[in-house]
C-alpha cells in the first residue's frame, strides 16, 4: 500500500542524508521525496511515499522517529488528508497540436507557462493520479520532458504536525 | 570566562565530562588536540597499535564500567580503521564517543591528504555524529554527544574535527553546559502503567511462563530487579548472548543460554511456553531459529527501551516501551499492591508441573549437570578449558571473548553470576575484539583477573595489541584455543560442506605464539596434554604482573552443541551431538 509519511525535522546539513540512508540502508523504497525549510527556518517539513505494507510502515516510522535530527512525523494516508503533487510537462505543439494540447490543458486545470513556436510547457499541480492521467491523455508522442516535484501533503481539518 | 582554543576545548571537556581514559592514535589532523592535551590533560591516554583496537578497548571498558569510553583518531585511515569497532558498539548497543580529526574546513570535498568523508563513512554504524563547524560550538556538541550516547537505547556517537578549528592561536570563551536538552530527542523514561498491569495479569495467570533477557538488562543496570521479579513469580529464566551474568547461573531457575548454541532445555521451555516475557533483548535471528515457528503457544510480552526493537521480527502482544529497570520496578510495586489486595491467585499445580518437566530436560541434556562431550578421546576438549578457567577464577574473572567457536564454548561452559563480565561482540562478531577489549577491561579493574578467550584466527586479527600491554602494563591472560582450524568456518563446512575446508586451515603457518609472547616481554606457556591444563591456569592467574598467553591445543574436530537446525527449524529443534538430534 502507498503511504505519504511527513517529517518535521532539524534543518541541519546531513539530516537529509540521514533519512534517505536509513531507507537504503534498512531495504525500504522511497517513491517520491521532497523537502523545504518552513516558515520556521530552523525546521525542515519532508514528504515522501513510499510502497510497502502495515508491518513494514510501522518499522519506518519507528526507524525515522530514532533519528536524533527528525522531531515528529505523520504517516498522512492514516488519516483523511490532502495531497498534492506540481508538474511541468514540455510537450510538441505546432498546428493543429496547439489547440487540442491547450484544450485537454484546461480540462485538467493546468496551465501553459511557455510557450515557444514549436513548444508549450503546462504546468500542472494535483494529486499523482491526476498527473498521470493527464500524461496519459497528451501521449507520449507528443511529450519532450516532465518533471515533477513528488507529493507533499497536510492532514484534514484541524490536526497540525508541528512542534 | 576563561578563553581556550578548540584543542584545549577538547581536552577540558572531557576532563569536565569525567573521562577516565582516551584510547587513541595521533595523526596529522589531530596534532593540535595531542598537543593541547599534553599540555593542559591529566586523562592518561592510551596509544593503540591500530584504531581499531582504541574503540574495541573503549568498548570494552563501557561494557565493564557502564561509563561511556572515549577515542581519538585522525582523519583518513584513522577514522577509517575505526569504523569496525564503532558498528560492533553500534550492533550491542554501547556508548561511546569517537572525536575524529578532519582536514582542515577549506580543504574538506576536494580530495585532500587523508581526507575521507567520516560523518558519510560512519553514518548508518552510529547514534548520530556531529560535523563541528565553529570553535565556540565544541563544548556544547561535545556534551550533546555524551548524552546522546549513554540515554535512550545507547550508541556510539561521532564527532568529526576540522584541523583548523583546533588551531593554538584562535581562542574562544569556554563553558561547558551542565546538561543539554534537544527538542528532537525524548527517549522514553517510564513504561506505561497500563500495559505493565496487563503484562502482570498475563504472566500471573501463566501456566508455563519463562523470562527471555537480554543485553538490555546488563546496558539498564536492572540485574536485581529482574532477580526480584523472576523469585517473586518463581519464573524460570534464560538468557541471551549479551546478558549472560544478569541473571546468575548458579540460581536454580536459571536456564543457560538460549538460541542457535542455547541449551536444551533453554529453548524447550521458550518453545512450549505459554507467556515470555522479553526484557532487553530483540529476537535476533540467533535466537529465535525460523520466526514463524517461534514458540507457537505463547503470548509475547515485550520491554525495550527502543520501540523500533518491538515486533520488528516476533510480534509482541503486549508491548512496552521504557528502560527495563523502570518497567521491573513498577511491574513490583503493581504486584506488591495486588498481593496486598489479595488479587494474586496463581495455579500452582501447574507451574509445578512446568518447573519439573523443565528439570527433565535438564537432567537429560544440561550442559552442566554431566558433561555432553567425549570424555576419552586422548586429547583437550576446548569445553574442558571453560570448566578449567571458570574453576580457577572462581567464576569471578572478566571474560573478554572473540567470536567463534570459543566464544559459544565460552558462553556456555563459564558460569557468570555478575553482570558486565562477560564481554564479548554478539551483534556484529567482530573477530579480534578480544584482547583490545581486555586492555579496556584491566585498565578499569586493575585488580581484577581478565582473560581473553580466544582462537588462533581471533587472536592474529590484533594480536599487534600485544605491544600495548607491554606498554601500559596490562597483565591480561590470554586463553587461546588452539586448533588450527578456523574452527567455526570448519564446523558449518563438515556440517553443509562435506567438510571441503575451503580457506579455513592454516597448514604450517601460525607462529611460534610462545616465541611471539615473549618478543614482546610477556610469558608464554604451551599446554597439550588435559592434566597440565589447570596447573598451567593456576600458574598463569599467580602471575598478578604478567601478561601470560597460553597455547592451549584442543581437540581440531570438536563442535559446537547443541546447535539449532537451520533453516526451517523452530527453537526445539536442535543438533545434540555429531550423531544425535531431537
Amino acid at each position: 500500500m502507498r503511504h505519504i509519511v511527513s517529517v518535521l525535522m532539524e534543518n541541519e546539513p546531513g539530516a537529509l542524508s540521514r533519512v534517505v540512508g536509513l531507507f537504503s540502508q534498512r531495504g525500504y523504497n522511497i517513491e517520491s521525496l521532497t523537502v523545504a525549510p518552513t516558515e520556521d527556518a530552523s525546521l525542515s517539513r519532508l514528504t515522501l511515499t513510499t510502497d510497502c505494507d502495515d508491518d513494514k510502515i510501522e518499522q519506518v516510522t519507528k526507524h525515522l522517529n530514532k533519528l536524533i535530527d527528525v522531531i515528529k512525523l505523520v504517516d498522512l494516508t492514516e488519516g483523511s488528508h490532502i495531497e498534492r503533487e506540481l508538474m511541468l510537462v514540455k510537450v510538441k505543439a505546432s498546428g493543429a497540436q496547439r489547440a487540442e494540447i491547450k484544450r485537454c490543458c484546461d480540462i485538467f486545470r493546468g496551465q501553459i507557462v511557455d510557450v515557444g513556436p514549436t513548444v508549450y510547457t503546462i504546468q500542472i499541480s494535483g494529486t499523482s493520479d491526476k498527473l498521470d492521467a493527464f500524461i496519459a491523455s497528451i501521449g507520449d508522442a507528443s511529450i519532450l520532458e516532465v518533471v515533477r516535484t513528488g507529493v507533499c501533503g497536510l492532514s484534514r481539518g484541524e490536526k497540525v504536525l508541528s512542534l | 570566562m576563561e578563553l581556550l582554543s578548540g584543542g584545549e576545548m577538547i581536552a577540558r571537556a572531557l576532563k569536565d565530562e569525567g573521562v577516565e581514559f582516551i584510547f587513541g592514535y595521533p595523526g596529522g589532523a589531530v596534532l593540535h588536540i595531542y598537543d593541547a592535551l599534553a599540555r593542559t590533560s591529566e586523562i592518561p591516554h592510551i596509544l593503540v597499535r591500530h584504531e581499531q583496537a582504541a574503540t574495541h578497548a573503549a568498548d570494552a571498558y563501557t561494557r565493564s564500567t557502564g561509563k561511556t569510553g572515549v577515542v581519538l583518531v585522525t582523519s583518513g585511515p584513522g577514522a577509517t580503521n575505526a569504523i569496525t569497532g564503532i558498528a560492533t558498539a553500534y550492533m550491542d548497543s554501547i556508548p561511546m564517543v569517537v572525536l575524529s580529526g578532519q582536514v582542515q574546513s577549506h580543504l574538506i570535498g576536494e580530495d585532500a591528504f587523508q581526507e575521507t568523508d567520516m560523518i558519510g563513512i560512519s553514518r548508518p554504524i552510529v547514534k548520530h555524529s556531529f560535523l563541528v563547524k565553529k570553535q565556540e560550538d565544541i563544548p556544547e556538541t561535545i556534551k550533546k554527544a555524551f548524552y546522546l550516547a549513554a540515554s535512550g537505547r545507547p550508541g556510539p556517537v561521532v564527532i568529526d574535527l576540522p584541523k583548523d578549528l583546533t588551531n593554538p592561536v584562535d581562542k574562544f570563551p569556554y563553558v561547558y553546559p551542565a546538561e543539554v536538552k534537544m527538542r528532537s530527542y525524548s527517549p522514553a523514561v517510564r513504561g506505561h502503567t497500563g500495559q505493565i498491569k496487563k503484562a502482570l495479569q498475563m504472566l500471573l495467570a501463566a501456566k508455563k511462563p519463562v523470562i527471555y533477557y537480554g543485553g538490555g538488562v546488563v546496558q539498564g543496570e536492572a540485574s536485581k530487579e529482574l532477580i526480584t521479579l523472576a523469585h517473586k513469580l518463581g519464573m524460570p529464566v534464560t538468557s541471551t548472548l549479551m546478558g549472560l551474568g544478569a541473571y546468575p547461573a548458579s540460581d536454580d531457575a536459571y536456564l543457560g543460554m538460549l538460541g542457535m548454541h542455547g541449551t536444551y532445555e533453554a529453548n524447550n521451555a521458550m518453545h512450549h511456553s505459554d507467556v515470555i516475557l522479553a526484557l532487553g533483548a530483540r529476537f535476533d535471528d540467533r535466537v529465535t531459529n525460523t520466526p514463524a515457528k517461534f514458540c507457537p503457544g505463547a503470548k509475547i510480552i515485550h520491554v525495550d527501551i527502543d520501540p523500533a526493537s518491538i515486533s520488528k521480527t516476533v510480534r509482541a502482544d503486549v508491548p512496552i516501551v521504557g528502560p527495563v529497570k523502570s518497567v521491573l520496578e513498577d511491574m513490583l510495586q503493581q504486584l506488591a499492591e495486588m498481593q496486598d489486595k489479595g488479587e494474586v491467585t496463581r495455579d500452582q499445580v501447574a507451574l509445578d508441573t512446568w518447573m519439573q518437566q523443565i528439570s527433565q530436560w535438564r537432567e537429560a541434556q544440561g550442559l552442566w549437570v554431566k558433561p555432553r562431550y567425549e570424555l576419552d578421546s586422548g586429547k583437550i576438549k576446548p569445553q574442558q578449558v571453560i570448566e578449567a578457567l571458570c574453576r580457577v577464577t572462581k567464576g569471578e574473572a572478566f571474560v573478554c571473548s572473540d567470536v567463534g567457536q570459543h566464544q559459544m564454548f565460552a558462553a556456555q561452559y563459564y558460569q557468570f553470576n555478575k553482570p558486565r563480565r562477560w564481554i564479548n561482540s554478539g551483534g556484529l562478531g567482530t573477530m579480534g575484539f578480544g584482547l583490545p577489549a581486555a586492555m579496556g577491561v584491566k585498565l578499569a579493574h586493575p585488580d581484577a583477573d581478565v582473560a581473553v578467550v580466544t582462537g588462533e584466527g581471533s587472536i592474529q586479527m590484533n594480536i599487534q595489541e600485544l605491544s600495548t600491554c607491554t606498554q601500559y602494563k596490562l597483565p591480561v591472560k590470554i586463553i587461546n584455543l588452539n586448533n588450527g582450524f578456523l574452527g567455526m568456518v570448519k564446523q558449518w563446512q563438515d556440517m553443509q560442506y562435506d567438510s571441503r575446508y575451503s580457506q579455513s586451515v592454516y597448514e604450517d603457518s601460525l607462529p611460534d605464539f610462545i616465541k611471539l609472547a615473549e618478543a614482546y616481554g610477556h610469558v608464554g606457556i604451551k599446554v597439550e596434554k588435559l592434566e597440565d591444563l589447570e596447573p598451567a591456569l593456576e600458574k598463569a592467574f599467580a602471575m598478578k604482573d604478567k601478561l601470560v598467553f597460553l597455547d592451549i591445543y584442543v581437540d581440531r574436530h570438536e563442535h559446537v552443541y547443541p546447535m539449532h537446525i537451520a533453516p526451517g527449524g523452530s527453537m526445539r529443534d536442535m543438533l545434540l551431538n555429531k550423531t544425535e538430534r531431537t
